[in-house]
């Protein structure tokens, strides 16, 4: 395992020095991702190569372990450092296993950002959340209002009652609620994140509240449950069912009808994003609290006093595009 | 004997009305036929599981690898539709049902041939199961559009006014109470709960007849593999995670004495219908989850104690019974 990691950085290395060779005055931002092999993170390679295309001077090194280990990544690390890299985007597997090996690539002058799973603060420049909470917050709501032009009674659907990032989320989603006329969130119910509950949560829903027009689930196994109980209950059309999940789980419910539409980030925007920061900074763009640093077509990412900031809303899934990232991830 | 072991029986019916009126309170809906129906259909696997979960904990036994097998076997079920759609629905319930009886009989064969506790066979296996469907998916999902539609829809198809899912459930119950009550194998269950020593001394092999309640259970498990994943169309690592313990509930709710020995067919299928009512009906009197939580234990509490005293006033009467033959 070890030889074989070895020569695939070796072959990795030899690849990167001759494109090297050929293109000189390229800047090369490495992308560290979890795993190679991974759907969400090719996807995110493809938008880094994206930015690349766009920005024309930069070569993208995208590398990996071959399993999601912070061992592996900081041999890949140690590995980018030797190829004098200008820049490395991370997804950690460690928030602080990886700061050492960063430390030291900063020390040599190449610009670090995390992305999608941080890194400690000493350990990088910044990191790029794909959303934020109150972003979230707005964006379920945001999807069961755009389907009820009438408004109407809407019902939440969350995972345990004492998990801290939906409980955020659906209190972000309460403060923006006044925004969208004619919504009414009648109850918030808990499917503890289990297939069966989730189930009869909904079913209790649908008895209870007879006017319910949409269910919103910011959980990836509530929001199938819940579709699956509206199906059941052939409530397709009448209770539209959104929420957060991802495509690959989405696509049957989507195709059925009984959820017209889903947000979840974009690994392909992501990966595009991460680009463009990295090239901002070895521009000479300085990552500090109150920054803003510029991301091509998806604007500008400011920073907050933990040098964090969020990329965009949740991207939204509907009928047209959930086929095609069901691919993905 | 007889009239008697009906008399905890009526009771835990009696009870299950109570709880009934109490949510038509609340509730009125919830008791409407229709609603009534749904209720058994969506507890019908917990009704299976408890059956087989019932002929184990008969023999002084208990298996908590019932969930766990219960998740591998519907993943493997899962896996075969989505690698071969044409595969005939029936194949791939016997599958999942023979793979279910082969990790049943995995937990009898440590139980009878090393002699190794009940309860630390089943709780290691319950882990070797859970592991294994990582193993075999690498933590992916299957999801509803991953399964053929005839997959899907055999559960759900009404016949005669109920689901299958409900029917399965009805044909089980009817075979476990041919097996309990009229098979040799049935009354070995209760002599080797009852008094193991005495059950040797009469012929009967003890851990043979544990190793064959286990291959039901374990059946009995793989059956509901299947139902689980098509009744909620998904199937991952953590499905019916932590289910084992709703299974041995209904059981000791039923009636059935974890000391082995006593109980019946009648009184693990009441057990899950009342954890099954409490189950459907919290979502809908609007109660607080965390006062959800509480209540539940409560009432199996409740439920458990006036068990007990049923039990304890059988004996006594049994005794008086024995002294006027």
């Amino acid at each position: 395992m070890k030889i074989l990691k070895s020569l695939m950085v070796t072959a990795a290395v030899t690849a990167a020095l001759m494109a090297n060779a050929a293109h000189a005055e390229n800047k090369k931002i490495a992308l560290v991702v979890k795993a190679l092999g991974i759907g969400f993170f090719e996807a995110a390679n493809k938008g880094a190569q994206e930015a690349a295309k766009e920005l024309g001077d930069v070569e993208i090194i995208y590398t990996g372990p071959t399993s999601t280990t912070a061992e592996g990544q900081i041999e890949v690390i140690n590995s980018l450092i030797a190829q004098k890299v200008d820049a490395i985007a991370v997804s950690a597997n460690d928030t602080d296993a990886l700061v050492p090996a960063l430390k030291k690539a900063m020390d040599r002058g190449i610009k670090v950002i995390s992305w999608d799973s941080g890194v400690a603060k000493e350990g990088r420049m910044m990191h790029l959340n794909p959303s934020s909470s109150p972003l979230i917050g707005n964006m379920i709501i945001k999807l069961a209002a755009d389907n009820l032009p009438e408004g109407g009674d809407v019902a939440v659907l969350s995972a345990s009652a004492t998990a801290t990032n939906q409980n955020t989320w659906i209190a972000e989603m309460k403060k923006v609620q006044g925004n969208y006329k004619g919504i009414n969130v009648v109850a918030t119910v808990y499917g503890d994140d289990l297939a069966d509950k989730s189930y009869r949560e909904t079913q209790g829903l649908i008895q209870s509240h007879p006017n319910l027009k949409a269910i919103i689930a910011p959980t990836s196994v509530g929001i199938v449950a819940a579709a699956q109980a509206v199906t059941d209950a052939g409530k397709i059309g009448q209770i539209n069912v959104t929420g957060l999940g991802l495509p690959s789980e989405m696509a049957g419910h989507v195709k059925s009808g009984a959820s017209k539409s889903f947000a979840i980030w974009n690994p392909i925007d992501l990966g595009y994003s991460a680009t463009m920061i990295a090239y901002e900074l070895i521009n000479g763009a300085e990552a500090k609290p109150g920054a803003e640093l510029k991301m091509g077509r998806m604007g500008a990412v400011k920073l907050d006093e933990n040098n964090e900031g969020a990329m965009a809303d949740p991207f939204v899934y509907d009928a047209s595009n959930v086929e095609e990232f069901a691919k993905i991830f | 004997m007889a009239k008697l072991l009906k008399n905890r029986e009526i009771l835990l019916v009696v009870a299950i009305a109570v709880l009934l009126a109490i949510i038509a309170l609340r509730f009125p809906a919830f008791v409407a036929p229709s609603n009534l129906a749904r209720v058994y259909n969506d507890t019908s696997i917990l009704v299976i599981l408890a059956l087989g979960q019932m002929a184990v904990i008969l023999t002084r036994c208990i298996d908590l690898s019932m969930a766990a097998n219960l998740a591998l076997c519907g993943m493997v079920a899962a896996m075969l539709n989505n690698f071969f759609p044409g595969l005939p629905i029936p194949l791939i319930i016997f599958a999942a049902m023979a793979l279910g009886g082969f990790l049943g009989a995995i937990n009898g064969t440590l139980v009878w041939k090393l002699n190794i506790p009940p309860i630390v066979v089943t709780l290691g296996t319950l882990t070797i199961y859970r592991g294994l469907i990582f193993v075999l998916t690498n933590g992916k999902w299957i999801n509803a559009h991953e399964m053929s539609d005839p997959f899907k829809a055999l559960p759900r198809l009404v016949v005669a006014g109920m689901p299958v899912l409900s029917w399965l459930s009805f044909l089980m119950i009817a075979l476990m109470f041919l097996v309990i009550g009229r098979t040799p194998l049935g009354r070995a269950f209760y002599a080797v709960g009852g008094n193991p020593h005495a059950a040797v001394y009469t012929g009967i092999d003890v851990g043979r007849t544990r190793f064959f309640a286990y291959c039901l259970s374990g059946t009995l498990a793989g059956l509901s593999g299947y139902l689980w994943v098509s009744r909620y169309a998904v199937a991952y690592v953590d499905i019916a995670a932590g289910f084992e313990l709703d299974i041995i509930a209904a059981c000791v709710i039923g009636g059935i004495s974890i000391a082995g020995g006593i109980g019946s067919v009648a009184g693990a299928v009441l057990g899950a219908l009342f954890l099954g009512v409490i189950k459907n009906a919290l979502p809908v009197i609007d109660i607080s989850p965390f006062a959800q939580l509480a209540i539940s234990g409560t009432v199996i509490i409740i439920a458990v104690a006036v068990n007990a005293r049923a039990e304890r006033r059988k004996g006594r009467v049994i005794l008086k019974k024995a002294e006027a033959v």
